[in-house]
């Protein structure tokens, strides 16, 4: 880490760590825990696509992302994105993509478990060639 | 040729199943797939308009022909995070 983080060749001024939590209320409801469920081997490749639009956007960020799986109590931690670059701007625009896009092109499911029912939550189609989702990450990227 | 198919969150749900291996046309692509499962399992159809497809582990167009042996998957609307 140390190492990576004097590199001369790649300057880096600026850590930013992002960490999803399983959040105890979600519209309305109470949330006893939540299931998450994915397709890994195209996770990681989702993962490493999401890695390469950060490389092109932002060249002087390196990137690290994490996603558990299984049963997670209210307050565990689900994600874990952590962006480094020469500059702030930089590390919190590429985290602040990186989750944006995760939520739109990740095969990664949640099935929330709440008082009275279940219920599996449903978001995004996942479409790695939608240009507009990808200027929608973007532009919140960048806001 | 046959093909094995995946179902993941609510369309595991659905088949009671998380892996099929259904026998299909040649020349069949992932739309045909899904068509057929969508008669097998008619409480599917409403996914019709958003459900994702992927052929060997890689995101695929659902007009994208598929191959005897292939894993092709279905994914409902994605919610991680």
């Amino acid at each position: 880490m140390t190492a990576v983080l004097t590199d001369a060749d790649r300057p880096l001024g600026a850590v930013c760590t992002f960490v999803g939590l399983v959040r105890s209320r979600n519209l309305d409801r109470d949330v006893l825990f939540l299931e998450y469920e994915a397709y890994v081997p195209l996770a990681l490749k989702a993962f490493s696509r999401i890695e390469d639009e950060v490389a092109h956007a932002w060249p002087s960020a390196l990137v690290g992302i994490h996603h558990r799986t299984g049963r997670l109590e209210v307050g565990d931690a689900s994600i874990v994105i952590v962006a480094a670059s020469a500059h702030r701007a930089d590390a919190f625009a590429a985290s602040r993509y990186i989750i944006e896009r995760v939520k739109q092109i990740a095969p990664i499911w949640k099935h929330e478990h709440f008082s009275g029912g279940e219920v599996w939550i449903e978001g995004a189609t996942a479409d790695p060639d939608d240009l507009s989702a990808r200027d929608e990450a973007r532009r919140r990227a960048c806001a | 040729m046959r093909v094995r198919i995946r179902l993941f969150a609510r369309l595991r749900e659905i088949a009671g199943a998380e892996e099929l291996e259904r026998e299909v046309p040649e020349g069949c692509t992932l739309s045909g797939v899904w068509q057929a499962l969508a008669v097998e399992f008619p409480a599917m159809a409403p996914y019709q308009r958003s459900v994702s497809g992927a052929v060997n582990a890689d995101y695929a167009r659902l007009d994208a022909a598929v191959a005897d042996g292939d894993e092709v998957a279905f994914l409902p609307p994605v919610s991680g995070g």
